[in-house]
């Protein structure tokens, strides 16, 4: 079996957004908890980095999920392989 | 691998069948929806008529067991397929919902908010690591996992690296998080049936069993997937409802998540205030004397046992002794004496305890750490806040990483991803997922704070006899949930004089907002979803491991397809009897031995199944070793640290011999895991590299149509 350079690349390009978005996780999470004590100036009532912990971070989860299922579905198109179903 | 898929997963045809198929679904459950509205409705009605708790609470557990028993019923099913992955044609979207209700269990649905309430910033470890964890599952599991498409993770164990002998380690410790994990499930509806009908405990455990067993023991994964959708959105209503009703309450605005920082704000300086009351000092102070009472007979335990007993004894002649006889003061001095601990040894045991929960009690704000602060002691302070604080920190990013870890490999979520029909919509279903799952944690830190508010700033300060009706009533239930005593004997309700126990938080929500009693029977029938659900996708994890891998993998791989699912059936039983006969021993620990699920899962397979998809070059002696170091370093930290663990393993050295950088047994996976990874790594590739053809598997678990002559 003898992957094509299009397949190739369809596989780095899918590297390099997972460790991207592998690296924003790694920041939103231990980043900010690591640096919490630091980061407590007020922010719409919340001390921002309870926030984090209890909202701000979520959001990013979920909307790191969203594009990396919207930017992949869109890849496989254009490196032909998707699903034909 | 493409055999596997039913026919309806390609071609142009079945795209209509799967949109009808969503259509009609979207169509069912709106009408479900509305009905289970108009139900409550007709139960709130019938509870102005007069309807007692009791009737609310027994209506409210027969209506939605039964009603996913129906389901299970309508769902039932012995074709393979359908029976282990739901016939692949479960919709993102619902596939998401399901997903959640697996999830989150009664730990989530009754405990975090509870968690949150006790810990302050500390429990938002639990909805960082519950949360986070999903991008692992998106990034690195759940469209290989779907592209694979067999029916199990053991299965991708001995698929990709060659054997049986992966397969059975996959499957031994799928078998030990699932059922450490569905004990603490079943443990929960035993206690929630018992809450909402008053039946004893252990009826509870069995009558929840039945509700649950119904469910799997008929159709499988498909008939658990549609009952869970249908147990998501009774719990998301249930826990959405008293949260709401609370924000209006306090602040006029109906969105407690987008107003909550403010209450945060009036909790701390409310803080501030009971830390400086010296009637609250005046509380502590007498917890204080108690402590050093007990610590004193401590020093000298002979003499104190032996005064202690001519005390009781002299008490006990001199009510016998007056007249009139008063029979009660004789019961009660009676059994005063009975309870003077009767030998030396008992005696230490009771009074250390006693000297340790006085203590406890003995803190500013009973022993809560004030809400919005961010770790223990001081970065600025001496040394030992100094340390205190790194410790702290360093616990927290522990556990975080433990359970984002650990959920990115607890088999039963892992499972869900098989059913999906493409490997598109599975990565869409991750999504779906995490949005329907961050809905309920989004909530519990606002729920957290709204109960604290209400409770900081009306309930302190009350006089005792205009306390609300919700105390006594759920004090009387159990004591270790709730207990309020005057202490200082000033008549006035004082932070220090109430204990609480993290559980009823969201439980008596309902009621500390003052709604009607339909609305706790509601909140409790969303505690028994969240349980069933997951004890459901629990047990099906366990039986389908013994089935599909271990019978039909590696005893009979003839075994026809209507054998395979007969056995899985009897399976599932003898486990749910197994896991419900441990559970009425109610084993100490409950919330460790849940972390413990996760911190075991996450050093068996999160290694395993990373590297098979992302480095061609793991073989089957590098993930076998790597399982096995993984979980016996995870294990080997767990009971040489936990208290519960160390008693049942009889282990005497001192914790501190064996912790390692001060990490608490809760996270032990954060040593297994990186050991894990670092074993798989060496041994591979000290030992030849896989073959061909599974190099080729990697290949195509990579590419979700890995079609050579279309590119």
């Amino acid at each position: 079996m003898q992957l094509s350079e299009r397949h190739r690349q369809y596989w780095q390009k899918n590297l390099r957004l997972t460790a991207v978005l592998l690296a924003i996780w790694f920041v939103v999470t231990y980043g900010v908890g690591y640096f919490a004590r630091d980061l407590n100036f007020t922010f719409f009532g919340w001390p921002f980095s309870f926030w984090m912990g209890a909202q701000g971070a979520l959001v990013v989860y979920v909307a790191i999920i969203w594009y990396y299922a919207r930017a992949m579905n869109k890849l496989d198109e254009e490196h032909g392989v998707a699903e034909e179903a | 691998m493409a055999g596997m898929n039913p026919p309806a997963a390609t071609g142009g045809s079945s795209r209509a069948a799967n949109a009808a198929f969503k259509k009609q679904l979207n169509k069912v459950y709106a009408w479900y929806t509305g009905g289970f509205v108009v139900f409550v409705v007709l139960l709130a009605i019938a509870e102005q008529m007069g309807l007692s708790r009791e009737g609310i609470g027994l209506t409210f557990l027969a209506a939605t067991v039964l009603l996913y028993a129906g389901i299970g019923f309508m769902s039932r099913t012995s074709d393979a397929s359908e029976y282990y992955v739901a016939g692949r044609r479960v919709p993102a979207i619902y596939n998401g919902m399901a997903t959640g209700a697996d999830w989150m269990s009664a730990a989530s649905f009754i405990g975090m908010a509870g968690t949150l309430y006790l810990t302050g910033y500390s429990g938002l470890a639990f909805i960082m690591g519950w949360t986070g964890g999903y991008c692992l599952v998106a990034l690195f599991l759940a469209p290989y996992l779907r592209k694979f498409g067999q029916f199990t993770i053991p299965d991708f164990l001995g698929a990709r690296y060659e054997g049986n002998l992966p397969r059975t380690l996959g499957v031994v410790a799928a078998i030990l998080c699932s059922f450490v994990y569905v004990v603490a499930q079943i443990l929960g509806v035993g206690v929630i049936t018992a809450r909402l009908t008053g039946l004893p405990f252990e009826i509870g455990v069995f009558a929840g069993l039945a509700g649950i067993l119904v469910c799997s023991f008929l159709g499988g994964m498909r008939a658990v997937t549609w009952t869970q959708v249908a147990q998501y959105i009774i719990l998301i209503i249930a826990y959405m409802i008293p949260v709401v009703w609370l924000s209006v309450k306090q602040t006029g605005v109906p969105v407690p998540q987008a107003v909550y920082g403010y209450q945060l704000q009036k909790v701390t300086e409310a803080e501030k205030r009971i830390k400086d009351d010296p009637k609250e000092q005046e509380v502590i102070a007498i917890f204080k004397a108690k402590a050093a009472e007990f610590d004193a007979k401590l020093k000298d335990i002979p003499a104190a046992l032996a005064a202690e007993r001519t005390a009781a004894q002299a008490k006990l002649d001199a009510v016998r002794a007056a007249s009139p006889l008063v029979p009660a003061d004789v019961q009660a001095a009676e059994k005063a004496l009975a309870a003077v601990p009767k030998d030396e040894a008992s005696a230490k045991d009771a009074w250390a305890k006693a000297k340790k929960a006085n203590e406890d009690r003995a803190k500013p704000l009973a022993g809560m750490p004030a809400h919005a602060q961010v770790f223990r002691g001081d970065p600025n302070g001496d040394d030992k806040a100094k340390e205190a604080f790194d410790i702290d920190r360093r616990n927290f990013l522990a556990l975080v990483f433990c359970l984002m870890v650990g959920t990115a490999a607890l088999p039963h979520i892992l499972m869900r991803y098989y059913t999906t029909p493409s490997v598109k919509e599975a990565r869409e279903s991750v999504f779906w997922s995490l949005f329907f799952i961050f809905l309920l944690y989004f909530t519990a830190p606002a729920l957290a704070v709204l109960v604290k508010f209400e409770v900081f700033t009306n309930l302190v300060g009350m006089p005792f006899d205009q306390l609300p009706a919700w105390i006594a009533s759920w004090s009387k239930i159990d004591a270790a949930l709730l207990s309020v005593a005057d202490i200082n004997k000033d008549g006035i309700f004082q932070l220090g004089e109430m204990k609480i126990g993290g559980d009823i938080i969201v439980l008596a929500t309902p009621e500390i907002g003052g709604l009607p009693y339909v609305v706790s029977g509601m909140v409790a029938a969303g505690g028994l979803a969240a349980a069933l659900s997951t004890a459901d996708g629990l047990l099906l994890t366990i039986a389908n491991a013994l089935s599909h891998d271990v019978y039909y993998k590696m005893i009979d791989p003839n075994a026809s397809t209507a054998r395979r699912v007969t056995i899985s059936k009897v399976l599932l039983l003898v486990v749910a009897v197994a896991a419900a006969a441990v559970a009425a021993q109610k084993p100490a620990d409950i919330l460790f031995l849940v972390s413990a699920a996760f911190s075991i899962a996450a050093a068996a397979f999160f290694p395993s199944l990373v590297l098979g998809v992302f480095w061609k070059r793991a073989n089957k002696w590098g993930a076998s070793a790597g399982i096995l170091v993984g979980l016996s370093v995870t294990i080997f930290y767990m009971i040489t640290t936990q208290p519960w663990l160390r008693s049942v393993f009889g282990v005497t050295a001192p914790v501190a011999d064996y912790t390692w950088f001060d990490i608490l047994p809760i996270s032990a996976g954060l040593f297994g895991v990186p050991l894990g990874f670092a074993t798989i790594i060496i041994v591979s590739l000290l030992t030849p590299a896989p073959s061909r053809e599974t190099q080729e598997l990697v290949e195509h678990v990579r590419y979700p149509d890995l079609n050579l002559g279309k590119a």
